[in-house]
C-alpha cells in the first residue's frame, strides 16, 4: 500500500500514456521515444549529482553551511545561491532533492527560494541556447528582468510563509535527506 | 563534454574523499543512493509525462494560437501553455525560435518561455512533497504572474 502511494504518481502518467496509446498509437510511439531520450538524459545528469550531494552531506558541517547561506549570510549567500543555481545542469525538478540537503544544512528558506529561481531561470549552460536561438537581445533583456523578479519572489514567498509552516518544512527535508 | 566534465569532478572529488575517509565516503554514497530513491517514483511520472506531452504538442498549432494579433489573451494563454507543458530548454529555445518564424508574437513568446522555465504544473506534486503545498502553490502563482511582467518588458524592449 504504502509503494502504491509512493508510485501512484507514476501509475496515473502512465495510464495517461495507455490512453495516448489506445487512440493514437503512432503518437504513443512518438512518446516512448521522447521518454527513453529523456531517461538516457537524465541517467547521464543524475548519479554525479546525487554523489556530490552524498559528499556534500558528509564533508560539509552545518556550520559552515549555516554561514555562508544561513538567515545571517547576508548579499553573500544571495550571491552563493544564484551561483549555485546558475551553474546547475538538469530540469528543475532536480533541484528538489539538492534543495532538500542545503536545507538540512542550515540554508535560509530565501536562499533556498532563490536557489529555485536562479536553477528554472538563469542556467549558464541554457542561456547559450537561448543566445543562438532568440539572440543576445532577448537573452539579456529576459536576464535582466529575471533576476530581480527571482529575488523578489523568494523575499515575497518567505515573508507570506509563517515560522511554524517554515519550521515543519525544515522538519521534512532533515527527514527526505536522512 | 560538460557532463564528461561532471564526471571526471564528481570521480576525482570521491578518490580523494576515500582517501581521507573511507567510512565517511561510503556513508556518502549511502546517502546518495537515498536521496535518489526518495525522487525517483516522481522522476519515473514526470519523464512518462514529458513524453506524452511532446508527442501531443505541435510547435505549429502553439504558433497559430500565440500569433502577433493575439494580444494579452495571447499572451495570458501563452503563461497558461508554458505552465502546463515540461520541455527540456534545449528544445524549448529552438522550438520558440521556430514560432516566431511561424508568426507567433514576441511578447507571447517571452510569456511562454518565461512561464515555461519558473512555473511547472505538473511536478507540482513533486514539489510539494519537498516545500509544502503553501509555499509550492505561492511560488508557481507569483511566477505565473511574473511572465506577464517578462512578455510586456521584453514586448517594448527588443524589436
Amino acid at each position: 500500500m504504502a509503494l502504491l502511494k509512493k508510485y501512484r504518481f507514476a501509475v496515473f502518467s502512465l495510464a495517461v500514456l495507455m490512453t495516448l496509446f489506445f487512440f493514437d498509437t503512432p503518437q504513443g510511439i512518438t512518446a516512448l521515444q521522447v521518454t527513453a531520450f529523456s531517461v538516457k538524459e537524465m541517467l547521464m545528469i543524475v548519479p554525479p549529482i546525487f554523489i556530490l550531494l552524498g559528499l556534500l552531506d558528509v564533508w560539509v558541517p552545518r556550520e559552515t553551511m549555516v554561514r555562508f547561506m544561513g538567515t545571517g549570510s547576508g548579499v553573500k549567500g544571495v550571491l552563493l545561491a544564484f551561483f549555485l543555481g546558475s551553474a546547475a545542469a538538469g530540469p528543475l525538478y532536480g533541484a528538489f532533492p539538492i534543495a532538500a540537503v542545503l536545507m538540512k544544512k542550515g540554508t535560509s528558506y530565501r536562499n533556498i527560494l532563490i536557489f529555485l529561481g536562479a536553477w528554472s531561470t538563469t542556467k549558464i549552460p541554457l542561456l547559450l541556447f537561448e543566445m543562438t536561438s532568440m539572440g543576445v537581445p532577448f537573452m539579456l533583456a529576459r536576464l535582466l528582468v529575471n533576476i530581480p523578479g527571482i529575488l523578489f519572489i523568494a523575499w515575497l514567498v518567505d515573508f507570506l510563509i509563517s515560522d511554524d509552516e517554515r519550521q515543519r518544512l525544515y522538519l521534512n527535508a532533515e527527514h527526505l535527506a536522512r | 563534454m560538460q557532463q564528461l566534465l561532471l564526471y571526471l569532478f564528481t570521480f576525482l572529488i570521491l578518490i580523494i574523499s576515500y582517501g581521507k575517509n573511507p567510512d565517511k565516503t561510503r556513508l556518502a554514497l549511502k546517502k546518495a543512493w537515498r536521496s535518489f530513491e526518495n525522487i525517483l517514483p516522481q522522476f519515473i511520472g514526470v519523464i512518462l509525462l514529458v513524453g506524452v506531452m511532446m508527442a501531443v504538442m505541435n510547435p505549429l498549432t502553439i504558433g497559430q494560437l500565440l500569433g502577433d494579433q493575439s494580444g494579452w489573451s495571447g499572451v495570458v494563454l501563452a503563461s497558461v501553455v508554458g505552465a502546463v507543458t515540461l520541455i527540456p530548454g534545449f528544445v524549448a529555445f529552438p522550438t520558440a525560435a521556430l514560432l516566431l518564424e511561424g508568426g507567433a508574437g514576441l511578447m507571447q513568446i517571452a510569456a511562454f518561455i518565461s512561464s515555461l522555465m519558473m512555473v511547472g504544473i505538473i511536478t507540482i506534486p513533486v514539489e510539494v512533497t519537498y516545500f509544502g503545498k503553501k509555499s509550492t502553490l505561492l511560488r508557481n502563482l507569483l511566477a505565473f504572474l511574473f511572465s506577464f511582467v517578462v512578455a510586456m518588458v521584453i514586448g517594448r524592449v527588443v524589436s
